[in-house]
């Protein structure tokens, strides 16, 4: 077998490869539940059809897909410059411990400014935590991949200082919680289901996708990903990248942690995310680094988590078996991804192995 | 031709009556996981009890869970279990406790169990055990079984049951010896092996000869056999990590509760209340005493017996705190949100 | 004295996993792979060490099955992202996810076993020492053969280094295989020595740790075995210093070696001739031999 590159990107794989990746996943899962013992056909549907299927279940897809959305699109615009922000999931914490400040010290503010500045002080939280990285690699060459992700430790350590001790909920029993944010605090819901927090994660990723494609920046952001040296050339400063990506994907990182805090999770504590800043790294990348791809590979990614957490409870499946089958998702994903770019000729017996 | 039909019609009605009881579905009862049924501790446990309801009620129960269910995102867990048919749902971490309101408020009809949780529902339970009760048994053991006197406790994070756990092994140790110190070691994880091994030998070169741990692995335990020490097993009966190491555990025995809790939906009395259970009803027990002098395991049963009989409370006023003021009385509400020291640890709580 | 040699066998452990992971990656970076499915192959290695030392009975049987199921992971990768020119950063990402639930799988009937703790040798754990013989011959190896110039070139520049005729698939797929084995190997050391015993996720985000320990040793051996030892010094120092009582808070000192990390490493990059001279310049690139 081998892989010749394509005279120019195939589009019709570019639309069907995300299919026959699904479809392969569904025969491996099929194999993976008979093995189980469990009727092959009956898993499939409870793991990619059924979720589709009833109202609640869509909205919650969209719930969970929002912020890997919304930080996919973000790390998707910064991978593009070669900027490796791996601390996402640090930029959500520090996003959510300063839009969480607002409620804890001002717990009877209750006016639409409120939930306004706590979604403002997210994103800055978010900037500020990302922006160290891009200082410390600017100023002293320290590499981001490093420093982005040893943040993620120090800054999930210094929420848990909080909200064991001085925003610890005075009448909460001493429980590592802050108080329940109401009213104006809290997000609020569109559909019985959908927050806002969605609309904002779909609009973000949708105007990232025209910065990209039709403004300066995006056009300086790709040339600086596909050549440092033209870029240095045209007179954009590889610093000034740095840090605008990292301000970036900082920025709606620390917003999905505002949201978080006031939808889903509802005040502050120990753990705000199951790990979403480091899920959108692979949302990034499934989506091609593009802004508005980023938006579906978010919905496939949380339809992989909504699809298995329901074979778990419905047909009592171990949680690690979804954790497999996510992976081999991802696997074909990537694997069919290739035939985008590259065909595979040579599919004759006597191929030699070309290295 | 009269009699054949009365007959007919009685036989109708009975078939149709006993086909109406056959077909009353199986109740559903779920639980959700914080973690892995495989960590052998905490979550472990929760599934032991599982299992017992199954044994107990055959085909009338129908059983579900979900495991390594985190808290941020455990809400749509929750609902997804209502959704499906679940009848009562426990909830097995305190930071469920949000969710599960939440749950509760849109599915009426459900009963919803919260684990260390203190806001209940009308139809939201909570539930607890006494396990200081084991905790005041094993400082006692600890003070007779030490050379040192020191006991070195592995802890993951500062909540009110590891703060009450701490207090409630202090007391029992002080009960033997009053200079007994500890030495506390906060691992900030409820689960990594390796560091609570790490944890556990950097006590033991601190000057402590027992381990005691609140955190989930047999890792301590094993630390402690391979470097001669003694210590105390959690969740689980871990000897068999640790044969020569290990002098008790305290056993989560949560199958009486449950088999309790879903009994009384099966016949209709079920209510919201807050349970606290512990030895007397069989939800904390002690593993079996080993690697001890009979005397010591004698005074540990006594100890154990007295508590269960409800003659010994670990915390019997006055109790003198930290700081040096005294306690008269330590009540249920103060246990359940215990953040402060007795007198005599060496360690700062988060205020 | 006694206090400092008992901290010193402690400290030693706990770098040893993070420092084997990292040997391994250091070379599957230097020839321009960037690999981060550590975590996954550790703990694949993990499993599969403790069940081989579980169904033999001899802790030593295990080591093998660590080492292979590390390769085995690593193989996965390597076609993925050498034959399929797949991504290699998300490719990673996902043979973590594939390892940990894998690994779960696996070890279902493991949980609650006790194991065998490999016995030590001269009175410590053998893997430390050998530990320390590895970060030599990587080193050797980088340097001072002529295999070690080829891998560096081909993590340098590719296009030139198949110009001289070297097969960069090749040498990239052997990489790739010996990063999987020593990641293979740190999870075998967790589940063999450090605590015997099987529990899900028990790396505990470790491979994550000897990913970031790559970057900050500038992709030298050496310094790598320095960064595990920095690492885990800090990491035992902060349990010290709670045992002391002496009322930090517990996060605070948590957060040490994470920081200490970052300050060392912004130090080190200071000078950054030796940055660029170390970078190996295609990290993460794909490469395809054009007709």
């Amino acid at each position: 077998m081998r892989l010749e590159k394509r005279a120019e990107r195939s589009p019709t794989m570019a639309l069907a490869s995300p299919f026959i990746a699904l479809g392969l996943t569904v025969i491996t899962a099929a194999i993976i539940f008979a093995l189980r013992g469990i009727n092959p056909l009956n898993g499939l549907y409870v793991y990619f059809i059924e979720p589709l299927t009833a109202l609640w279940s869509v909205e919650q897809l969209l719930v969970k897909a929002s912020p890997l959305i919304l930080i996919g699109a973000g790390l998707a615009v910064a991978y593009r410059a070669n900027v490796w922000n791996i601390g996402a999931e640090g930029q959500l914490t520090a996003g959510a411990i300063m839009a969480g400040m607002i409620p804890v010290m001002l717990p009877n503010w209750q006016s639409p400014l409120t939930l306004l500045l706590m979604l403002l002080f997210g994103a800055i939280g978010g900037m500020a935590w990302g922006s160290i990285s891009a200082f410390l690699k600017n100023r002293f060459n320290a590499n981001e991949i490093l420093t982005s992700l040893m943040l993620v430790y120090v800054v999930q350590l210094l929420l848990d200082w909080l909200v064991r001790g001085p925003w610890r909920d005075p009448k909460g029993f001493n429980f590592p919680k802050s108080i329940t944010f109401t009213d104006w605090q809290l997000l609020p819901y569109i559909t019985s289901g959908i927050h806002l927090g969605v609309v904002i994660a779909l609009v973000m990723a949708l105007v990232l996708g025209f910065v990209m494609t039709r403004t300066l920046k995006g056009f300086e952001i790709t040339v600086s990903g596909l050549s440092p040296r033209a870029a240095r050339f045209s007179g954009f400063s590889q610093q000034r990248t740095v840090m605008f990506c990292f301000l970036l994907s900082g920025g709606l990182a620390g917003l999905a942690g505002a949201i978080e805090i006031s939808s889903v999770v509802g005040q502050l504590q120990p753990q705000i995310s199951p790990g979403y800043g480091f899920a959108a790294i692979i949302v990034a990348f499934l989506g091609r680094l593009n802004p508005v791809g980023a938006i579906l590979a978010g919905l496939l990614l949380a339809l992989s988590y909504i699809g298995g957490e329901a074979v778990q409870t419905a047909l009592q499946v171990p949680e690690k078996i979804t954790r497999v089958i996510q992976g081999v998702l991802l696997f074909y994903v990537l694997a069919c991804d290739t035939l985008i770019n590259y065909r595979i000729s040579g599919l004759s017996a006597a191929t030699q192995v070309r290295v | 031709m009269k009699k054949f039909l009365m007959t007919a019609a009685a036989t109708a009605l009975m078939l149709g009556a006993v086909s109406a009881s056959a077909s009353a579905e199986a109740l559903k009862a779920c639980w959700v996981y914080v973690g892995p049924i495989g960590d052998f501790g905490w979550s472990y446990q929760h599934h032991n009890g599982l299992e017992a309801v199954k044994k107990e009620f055959g085909d009338k129960v129908e059983t579900a869970y979900a495991e390594s269910v985190a808290e941020a995102d455990s809400e749509k867990t929750i609902e997804r279990f209502a959704r499906e048919g679940c009848k009562i749902i426990f909830t097995t971490s305190f930071g469920y406790m949000e969710p599960t309101l939440k749950v509760a408020a849109k599915f009426p009809d459900v009963k919803f169990e919260h684990a260390t949780g203190y806001k209940t529902a009308d139809n939201v339970t909570t539930y607890n055990a006494k396990f200081h009760e084991g905790r005041y048994v094993i400082g006692q053991i600890a003070a007779k079984m030490s050379k040192t006197g020191i006991a070195g406790y592995i802890v993951s994070f500062p909540i009110p049951e590891v703060v009450a756990g701490i207090n409630a092994f202090m007391l029992g140790a002080q009960s033997v010896n009053p200079d007994f110190k500890v030495k506390i070691v906060w691992a900030n994880t409820w689960f990594d092996p390796a560091k609570e091994a790490d944890a556990a030998k950097v006590l033991l070169s601190q000057g402590a000869d027992i381990t005691v741990q609140h955190t989930d692995s047999a890792a301590p335990l094993q630390t402690a056999e391979a470097a001669g020490a003694f210590g105390f097993g959690q969740a689980s009966d871990q000897i068999k990590f640790a044969p020569k190491a290990q002098l008790t555990a305290i056993v989560d025995n949560w199958a009486p509760y449950y088999i309790r809790r879903v009994g009384d939906v099966l016949n209709g009395t079920w209510k919201s209340q807050q349970s606290w259970d512990g030895m007397a009803e069989g939800t904390v027990s002690m593993a079996p005493y080993t690697n001890m002098p009979e005397d010591v395991a004698k005074m540990a049963m006594e100890t154990a017996a007295a508590i269960k009989a409800g003659t010994l409370d670990p915390f019997k006023g006055p109790v003198t705190k930290q700081d040096g003021t005294v306690v008269d009385k330590v009540d249920a509400g103060m246990i359940l949100g215990m953040n402060w020291y007795v007198k005599g640890v060496d360690d700062t709580l988060p205020q | 004295m006694e206090l400092l040699l008992t901290l010193l066998t402690i400290i030693m452990t706990a770098a040893t996993p993070l420092l084997l992971a990292a040997l391994g990656e250091t070379i599957t970076e230097r020839a321009g792979v960037l690999n981060l499915g550590v975590e996954g192959m550790m703990v694949m290695g993990a499993v599969a060490g403790f069940g081989g030392a579980y169904l033999t009975g001899n802790p030593w049987a295990g080591i093998p099955f660590a080492i292979l199921a590390g390769m085995a992971m690593a193989l996965l990768f390597a076609f993925l992202t050498m034959t399929l020119l797949a991504n290699q950063v998300a490719t990673g990402l996902a043979l973590t996810l594939l390892g940990l639930g894998l690994s779960a799988l696996i070890g279902e009937r493991l949980v609650g076993q006790p194991g065998i703790k490999l016995p030590l040798f001269l009175g410590i754990d053998p893997l430390i020492p050998f530990s320390f013989l590895l970060t030599g011959l990587v080193s050797w190896f980088l340097f001072r053969t002529k295999a070690g110039l080829v891998v560096r070139a081909v993590g340098n520049n590719h296009a030139s280094a198949h110009a001289l005729g070297y097969s960069v698939i090749l040498v990239r797929y052997l990489c790739i295989l010996f990063g999987g084995a020593c990641a293979g190997l740190a999870g075998g050391y967790l589940s063999l020595v450090y605590t015997p015993q099987w529990v899900e996720n028990m790396t505990a985000g470790r491979g994550w740790i000897a990913l970031a320990l790559v970057v900050f040793a500038s992709w030298l051996p050496l310094r790598v075995l320095a960064g595990a030892y920095l690492f885990g010094t800090i990491s035992i120092l902060s349990f010290v210093l709670q045992a002391m009582g002496l009322g930090i808070p517990s996060q605070l000192l948590s957060s040490l070696p994470y920081l200490g990390t970052i300050l060392a490493l912004v130090v080190i990059s200071g000078n950054k001739a030796l940055t660029r001279r170390n970078t190996p310049a295609s990290l993460g690139q794909a490469f395809v031999p054009d007709r």
